[in-house]
């Protein structure tokens, strides 16, 4: 996505010299993209890159800060997945905490979202909403907040939704805003954060915690102690399934929003591959498919919106459901 | 590959800009912004709840009115026919009393007169009586020997006598 630059300079600059080109290294261009790095890549003019460079940060016999140029001054390399090693043992250090791509795009656009939040926020406490309707930033927001938190949160959680509306809306906006900055193809967007596993995993923790720590008692007892027949539960049978369950709810949520973003990253990036892969075929063909490339480019943009728009909330959605699940009181028989 | 791996570094920060603006959101953000939606939408309701009330009251007042409107209505026709019914009663215990009245006087009329002409035959009997006996003097102080001319001149006497009594 982030691709149209690209192709803008590269369509001017290389399309005889296309010709004569090996074929593009697929897998590098893809991995470019949705992957980490350790700065930001813009673009590439006349073969020089243009990347805005990141702080590595490694904390390994006491703390080294240096970018990616001067990295074998501090005894550093990169191996073959473009992470950083030690160059005399060859070894990944365990305190790699850089500031990668996805780093600082996490602080941007978190940044963004606590500022609109605030703004918001702030509109409320300036204002008496008992007589006035809101505007600007609160209008934008508040049907969106209301719309998760009536339709969602309240009806999935239950009676006790109130303590949990915070961390729900904020995992809702958090994804969303990360979600569309990833469609953005220039700086501030692009970065795949929501398509990478680290990020998802982050999150499904703490729904998984948000989920157990508060568990009621019925929930336990249903885990370790379910009404089944005895020998289901002597040889801890349904006990063992419960407890993967607890595991598996967090585990699915983290595999679906990863692989959503991602395929969908992958998605338009290949699509917009087609106008390079197809630039030795000559002009005609390559300028036909150019336009079915970028119109089916806008198409998968907007789908992208709305699969950014509808991650947010099934995330949101499936933790309310399970933070209800763990709320449930018993029925009566 | 590197994709399904997950990162430490990546982790690492993740917790924390995630931890931060959860904290952030939750403490500064969301909880103003639902409670003053949650205020708006109690304030919606109640005031929901008041104008229907107050509906309640204007229909139940005029409902009451027309009650009054037609009660008074009612009262007003009853007066009138009570007032009409009083005023035929009092013409006619008028009229009654009046016929009853002229009754009386004409019974107490009947009666004197009766008694005065009981009175009046009462009193000519004795001045009948008084002038036969003068007459019958008379008649026998004078001539008594021309019978038939004495006869007719008692009856002519007797007539004049009765006749000045009455008058």
């Amino acid at each position: 996505m982030k691709k149209w630059l690209l192709i803008l300079t590269c369509l001017l600059l290389p399309l005889a010299a296309g010709a004569q080109e090996d074929d593009i290294d697929m897998e590098a261009y893809l991995f470019g993209h949705i992957a980490d790095s350790y700065e930001w890549h813009i673009c590439t003019i006349n073969e020089k890159e243009i990347a805005i460079p990141l702080p590595c940060i490694i904390i390994e016999n006491g703390v080294h800060v240096f970018t990616l140029h001067n990295m074998a001054e501090h005894g550093y390399s990169m191996n073959a997945d473009g992470k950083i090693i030690n160059a005399s043992t060859g070894e990944r250090p365990f305190w790699d905490i850089s500031i990668t791509k996805n780093v600082c795009g996490l602080m941007i656009d978190s940044i963004l979202l606590v500022v609109l939040i605030l703004l918001c926020a702030r509109w409320y406490r300036k204002h008496d909403v008992l007589k006035e309707t809101p505007t600007g930033i609160a209008a934008l927001l508040e049907p969106v907040i209301v719309m998760i938190q009536d339709d969602v949160i309240k009806d999935a959680v239950g009676p006790e939704y109130k303590k949990y509306t915070p961390y729900l809306l904020t995992a809702f906006f958090f994804i969303l805003i990360n979600n569309l900055m990833g469609i953005i193809p220039i700086f501030p967007g692009g970065a795949n954060i929501t398509g990478n596993i680290a990020v998802t995993l982050v999150l499904a923790l703490f729904t998984f915690f948000m989920v157990n720590l508060f568990g009621n008692k019925h929930y336990y007892k249903d885990i370790f102690w379910p009404e089944v027949p005895l020998f289901l539960k002597a040889i801890p049978v349904m006990p063992v399934i419960e407890i993967i369950g607890m595991f598996t709810k967090p585990f699915s949520l983290m595999i679906r929003l990863f692989a959503n973003i991602l395929a969908g990253h992958i998605m338009i990036l290949s699509t917009i591959a087609v106008v390079f892969l197809t630039a030795k075929l000559g002009a005609v063909l390559n300028g036909s498919l150019t336009v079915v490339a970028v119109l089916f480019g806008i198409f998968l943009d907007c789908l992208e919106l709305l699969v950014a728009f509808i991650q947010a909330y099934v995330f949101t959605m499936l933790s309310s459901v399970f933070i209800g699940l763990a709320h449930q009181t018993p029925e009566k028989h | 590959m590197s994709l399904i791996t997950p990162e430490f570094g990546l982790i690492f920060w993740m917790v924390i800009i995630f931890g931060a603006v959860f904290f952030v959101l939750a403490k500064f953000g969301f909880p103003i912004i639902t409670k003053m939606v949650d205020e708006r939408n109690e304030h919606i309701s109640s005031s929901l709840r008041a104008a229907d009330e107050a509906q309640k009251k204007l229909d139940a007042m005029a409902q009451e009115q027309a009650r009054m409107v037609e009660e008074t209505r009612l009262e007003q026709s009853r007066i009138l026919k009570e007032a009409s019914e009083a005023r035929e009663q009092i013409i006619s215990q008028a009229k009654e009393d009046a016929s009853a009245e002229a009754a009386k006087i004409l019974e107490h009329a009947k009666a004197e007169i009766a008694v005065e002409r009981e009175s009046a035959i009462r009193d000519i009997r004795k001045q009948v009586a008084l002038i036969s006996v003068e007459v019958a003097e008379k008649i026998v102080r004078k001539d008594l020997d021309k019978s038939d001319g004495q006869i007719s001149m008692i009856d002519r006497m007797v007539d004049e006598a009765s006749k000045a009594q009455l008058n």
